[in-house]
């Protein structure tokens, strides 16, 4: 349910006040759409959609002409490019990982659009908050840097480096050959994904409570000046969510990067 | 359960609100520690900021996780 859509439920409800939940979440396929059978769409997913669209057509417009002197768009674009470069690859990788470039701009301005969903007008729902979004780019980014770390150190040297990193005492593999595999190859995409989702969960919902809380509180002459708190607190919060939205690609990426540099440079 | 006992009587409802309290103490306490030294070192080292702050910033997902776990089994378990 979007925070329009709960106005006049609240309104309607004065007694009672309505929090949103974990509910608010799940939405029903389109009726057009049960042809497609499990695939069929709904909200989410042409959300998503939508994202990829113009994320596409972001790049495809803003480098038709590509000039010297970028002007306009091409600004905006290379500006993100530019701050995956410097700030993620080069920093964390190293000149040899610009061979990536590609997927983390992808994955960044992916990710950055999706949770800007949550603070736009009349959507009001980030498509990662769903885990089939985030737990997909985990799944990639998992097999993206196992396969690099394969074809890099050799199917032996890899496993090698995953069951007993260098410097480690042979009396101390029992303990940490488990641990280190366990943690290479389950949790890292687990809270890769799970960060990103729990994240957009607890922003959508904090958004929720905040403006059908306003909504409540403004309805009643009693409670008229909390009201206006909660609103002004609800328009702070847009901006911490904008903030959470950029900092949650951002982690998203350096964390693919860092697993990357990882697979590509091996501790000795 | 024993409804007699008041204690008891109080806790009952919504027991995963609770344990999602008590998990978000250690990675609290973590993300001060963790944020409160880098500031420091950019501040005893202001020209080693951009390095200090992206492994930061790494540190924090990591510290981070821990607490949002907890958020999701909060709804995760019934």
């Amino acid at each position: 349910m979007t925070i329009l859509s709960t106005l006049p439920t609240v309104l309607a409800a004065r007694p009672g006040f309505h929090a949103p939940g974990i509910e608010e979440f799940n939405y029903d396929c389109y009726g057009w759409s049960k042809f497609l059978g499990p695939a069929c769409l709904n909200r989410t997913t042409i959300l998503m959609l939508l994202v990829t669209a113009v994320v596409a057509v972001l790049f495809l417009v803003a480098f038709r002409h590509p000039r010297i002197v970028p002007a306009g768009l091409q600004n905006v674009a290379e500006y993100g490019i530019d701050f995956v470069r410097r700030q993620i690859v080069l920093e964390v990788i190293g000149p040899d990982g610009l061979r990536f470039m590609p997927y983390l701009v992808t994955l960044f301005v992916f990710i950055f659009f999706s949770n800007v969903l949550e603070i736009t007008p009349f959507i009001n729902f980030p498509v990662t908050s769903r885990m089939a979004i985030p737990g997909f780019l985990a799944i990639v980014t998992w097999a993206l840097f196992n396969w690099v770390g394969i074809r890099q150190q050799g199917l032996g040297g890899y496993l090698k480096g995953l069951f007993w990193p260098p410097g480690v005492p042979w009396f101390m593999l029992p303990l940490i050959a488990p641990i280190e595999f366990v943690s290479t190859i389950l949790v890292r995409p687990l809270t890769l994904s799970v960060r990103l989702l729990a994240n957009m969960i607890a922003g959508h919902l904090i958004l929720g409570v905040f403006f059908a809380g306003t909504v409540y509180l403004l309805a009643q002459p009693k409670t008229f000046v909390f009201g206006i708190g909660a609103g002004l607190m609800s328009i702070a919060l847009v901006a911490f969510e904008l903030l959470v939205a950029f900092l949650q690609a951002y982690i998203f990426t350096i964390l693919t990067a860092v697993y990357l540099a990882g697979s590509l440079h091996p501790e000795h | 359960m024993n409804l007699a006992n008041p204690l008891i009587a109080a806790l009952s409802g919504n027991l995963n609100v609770l344990g999602y309290g008590l998990g978000a103490v250690g990675p609290g306490i973590g993300l001060g520690i963790l944020i409160g030294k880098a500031l420091e070192g950019i501040a005893r080292q202001p020209e080693a900021a951009a390095m200090v702050r992206t492994t930061m910033f790494i540190g924090l997902a990591f510290v981070e996780a821990l607490a949002l776990f907890g958020f999701v089994l909060a709804f995760a378990i019934k």
